[in-house]
């Protein structure tokens, strides 16, 4: 990834702060940072085109909005590995699938268009791989203070 | 693509004009998901595709922050092309009544990305409290759980460490924040 230069730094650190709710909203980061309106705009087309940024705007929240969420892991012995992670990562429902080091050695979230379709894709992916899948859906949500410095 | 209606038993109602119009808040929602538009008047620019007023979609987005349907409004970073490539989930067990005031304390210390209360799944999963540290590296992560640790007196939980070692699905699912 080619260095960010010092805009490009500010923007990003700003704008993980949220945008204000106003009719103009760009401008008014702007005004903050001291930059025009256009340069953040052209910044911020540039960081999307390089994919630094994934995506801009509204983060939904899954569970608020009635599908279902959840995180999901399972123990999968080293020769299997490769084709079970084959096999889960063929279903729409699975996002962030990643191998960590622990006996529950695969981890992933599942999200479903309801809150009910997350048991039968669990049962599907059960089936599919012959072996277990732990559902630890979130209970509770502890607020954090979401921010990467750079 | 989501086309839940659920989202509708909670529409916002402007204080003078009554509803706003449901297919208008359901086209909104569709072109909010692909991101707010790059534009000097985004709002206007919402307005115009999906038919509703300038004003009509700032009421909307405002409530739905207000409800907690759209969590933040801003910029998802790609942490991993950001360089912060070690990622950590760290995993408590934490006696269910101080459930709560851990995860607060934990939450709130600045390198902590998520955290969140789930089921054990005993015998094989003693962990009820989860939390996602993102560093630069490892050593700096496990530097920043120490301090966390003696911060916080967490020195009686067990807990683990779970380094991701390998990404096998990025692609998030649209409404899901990345870890």
């Amino acid at each position: 990834m080619a260095p960010l230069n010092d805009v490009e730094k500010a923007v990003i650190n700003r704008l993980q702060h949220g945008l204000p709710l106003v009719p103009s909203p760009y401008a008014t980061v702007a005004a903050e940072l001291g930059i025009s309106e256009t340069t953040l705009l052209a910044t911020l087309r540039d960081l999307l085109d390089r994919r630094v940024l994934t995506r801009f705007g509204p983060m939904f929240n899954a569970g608020e909005m009635g599908g279902g969420l959840t995180l999901a892991a399972m123990r999968v012995t080293e020769a299997d590995f490769d084709r079970v992670a084959r096999q889960v990562n063929t279903f729409d429902e699975v996002a962030h699938n990643y191998r960590r080091d622990h006996e529950l050695n695969m981890w992933f979230v599942l999200a479903t268009e309801t809150r009910e379709g997350i048991a039968g894709v669990i049962e599907e992916i059960e089936n599919h791989t012959g072996y277990r899948v732990y559902n630890m859906p979130k209970e509770e949500e502890f607020h954090v203070r979401l921010h990467f410095p750079v | 693509m989501n086309t839940s209606m659920d989202y509708l038993a909670v529409v916002p109602r402007l204080p003078d004009q009554g509803r706003i119009s449901a297919w208008g808040l359901l086209r909104l929602r569709q072109r909010l998901e692909q991101g707010l538009p790059l534009t000097a008047r985004p709002w206007q620019t919402l307005a115009e595709q999906t038919g509703l007023t300038e004003q009509e979609v700032l009421t909307a987005v405002d409530h739905w922050q207000a409800q907690g349907l759209i969590k933040r409004l801003g910029l998802v970073v790609k942490h991993r092309t950001l360089g912060y490539t070690a990622n950590a989930m760290v995993v408590w067990n934490v006696p269910d009544r101080w459930v709560s005031s851990v995860g607060e304390a934990i939450a709130g210390a600045p390198f902590v990305t998520l955290c969140y209360q789930r089921p054990r799944r005993l015998p094989d999963w003693p962990y009820n409290l989860f939390c996602m540290i993102h560093g630069v590296d490892r050593h700096r992560v496990l530097s920043q759980l120490d301090d966390l640790i003696t911060d916080k007196h967490l020195e009686t939980f067990p807990h683990a460490v779970l380094f991701s070692t390998k990404a096998y699905r990025q692609r998030g699912a649209r409404y899901v924040s990345p870890d």
